[in-house]
């Protein structure tokens, strides 16, 4: 496989998201990103079955959009990585910090680090899996995907959720509203074990909570009539 | 947005190239705010105790050299002027030159007094008033600095960062307050006065109020949680200490890294990147409503 060297001291941010825009869908090619130094946007966009390795830290809305791409940070991230994702495997070796993984439609995630506070605020279908803790308000209206964090969470976790469903291993420091903790069931320990296994994180799902809407602010469900006017 | 960015210096080589490090930092967070910038420089306290007075002038042309002249004469005093700034070191009693000043020289605005501490800020982009004023030639204990967007007032010279309240207190903000009308009414009340109408001041001396009153800056960091309403990054010098909190919603954001030679705080890592073991050192986010200090 060619492995191909990207520099931010010698080329911008610009130019090397330019050149992943323009590579053809079908190349199957690895690249490595040198000297990322904290900037920001990183690897946005990519719409390709490619490998992207950061050699650093980085900063705000690294891989955002991502579709394809498999994209590992060897160091932490700012705010917003991997924001609106819709497919593919983003890794972080750090922490990261603000709403890591926000508003995501698909792919999967991982953080082997602490998240900060707003993590996975408003998913929408992606996974996220975390190593560490997450700050405050995690999974704040968090429609539909799979929050696992494997150590605690701080408070107001899962605040005005919809159909995301979140696991918890360690402490919950307060509920958010309208959040609940729910019995697992096997489906629950099935997903629990599947995203450990994609995380490559060794942890029995029987130590996992299970979190999800207690369904007082938001009723929705599909048998109901609420469309009929259309 | 606005940047916040502070080093800490941990040992005698770190101090000698204070500005040399902290220059770079102020440049970078241009980015986050390109209004106006300033930074406050702690230096060993000196053995006479003598005052260091920073004074501004709007006038580009100012005559430093005749003011020198005459403060020698009539009050002994030294001064060192650079651009729009001067310092003015006496061992007498401040409040002396000040009105010396207020009668003689009232266009002249007073930046700081402290026997530690030096404060400049002026309006326009980063780059050029770290350039204005040597930034990268400075030398200290510990420095704050900020690079100011503007949302709740005037962009001046005066409305930067950082604001002071008393002798060798400074304090630098990202955010916005919003209920620093009632905390101005409220100190008002008290025979404090401001000197501007900007949101940062109120919080300012807020805190030094507090402190007058007697309380540890722990206690009056934890009023503050309590009275001030807003979202704040808050990073703070004192004649010894370097402080920095974040509200009970850390969205203003702040990174800490520390190595066995310093502190070194900023808005985003990309500030610190070009610190020395940058990369073997101990990187972590701040928590909201914890104070994080460190002390000479």
């Amino acid at each position: 496989m060619e492995n191909i060297d990207l520099d931010l001291n010698t080329q911008s941010v610009r130019e090397i998201n330019q050149f992943f825009h323009n590579l053809n869908s079908s190349d199957k090619r690895e690249f490595e990103i040198l000297h990322p130094n904290g900037a920001h946007n990183i690897a946005v966009g990519l719409d390709a079955p490619i490998t992207v390795h950061i050699r650093g830290h980085a900063g705000y809305f690294i891989a955002g959009m991502n579709k394809q791409a498999e994209i590992t940070i060897h160091g932490n991230v700012g705010w917003s990585v991997g924001e609106n994702m819709m497919s593919g495997v983003i890794r972080v070796n750090g922490f990261a910090s603000e709403c890591a993984g926000s508003s995501g439609h698909g792919g999967l995630l991982i953080i082997d680090g602490d998240a900060s506070s707003r993590c996975g605020i408003s998913m929408k279908g992606s996974s996220i899996v975390v190593g560490g803790n997450v700050g405050h308000m995690s999974a704040f209206m968090a429609q539909a995907g799979y929050l696992l964090i494997c150590g605690d969470a701080d408070h107001g976790l899962g605040d005005s959720l919809y159909e995301a469903i979140i696991y918890v291993r360690g402490k919950i420091h307060g509920l958010g509203t309208d959040a609940r903790e729910e019995q697992m069931e096997e489906p629950d320990y099935n997903k629990v074990s599947e995203l450990l296994d994609m995380a490559k994180f060794n942890y029995d799902p029987k130590e996992f909570k299970r979190v999800a809407s207690a369904k007082t602010f938001y009723h929705w469900s599909p048998n109901s009539k609420q469309f009929s006017v259309l | 947005m606005c940047g916040i960015v502070g080093l800490f210096a941990k040992n005698s080589k770190m101090r000698a190239s204070l500005g040399r490090y902290i220059a770079p930092m102020i440049v970078c967070m241009g980015d986050r705010g390109q209004d106006s910038a300033g930074l406050a420089v702690f230096s060993e306290q000196n053995s006479k105790n003598n005052r260091r007075i920073n004074l501004f002038s709007h006038d580009n042309k100012f005559p430093w050299n005749l003011l020198s002249e005459k403060l020698s004469q009539e009050l002994k005093c030294d001064l060192i002027a650079i651009d729009n700034h001067a310092v003015v070191i006496t061992s007498i009693e401040p409040s002396h030159i000040i009105h010396w000043l207020s009668e003689h020289y009232s266009e002249l605005f007073v930046l700081s007094i402290g026997q530690t501490i030096d404060v400049y800020k002026d309006a326009g982009h980063p780059m050029e008033i770290a350039n204005k004023y040597r930034f990268n030639e400075l030398k200290g204990t510990h420095c704050v600095g900020h690079t100011r967007m503007a949302t709740e007032s005037a962009v001046t010279p005066y409305h930067s960062h950082p604001f002071i309240a008393g002798e060798d207190l400074c304090l630098v903000h990202n955010g916005s307050l919003s209920n620093h009308h009632n905390l101005r009414r409220m100190l008002e009340k008290k025979g404090i006065s401001f000197e501007t109408d900007n949101d940062t001041e109120a919080v300012c001396r807020y805190l030094q109020w507090r402190l007058l009153e007697g309380d540890s800056i722990e206690d009056a960091l934890q009023k503050t949680f309590e009275d001030v309403d807003g979202f704040y990054t808050l990073l703070i010098g004192t004649s010894n200490r370097i402080v920095l909190v974040r509200d009970a919603f850390a969205c203003k954001p702040a990174l800490i890294a520390e190595t066995d030679d310093y502190v070194a705080i900023g808005s985003e890592f990309r500030t610190m990147a070009h610190l020395p073991e940058i990369q073997s050192a101990q990187l972590y986010e701040p928590k909201p409503e914890e104070i994080y200090l460190w002390k000479i």
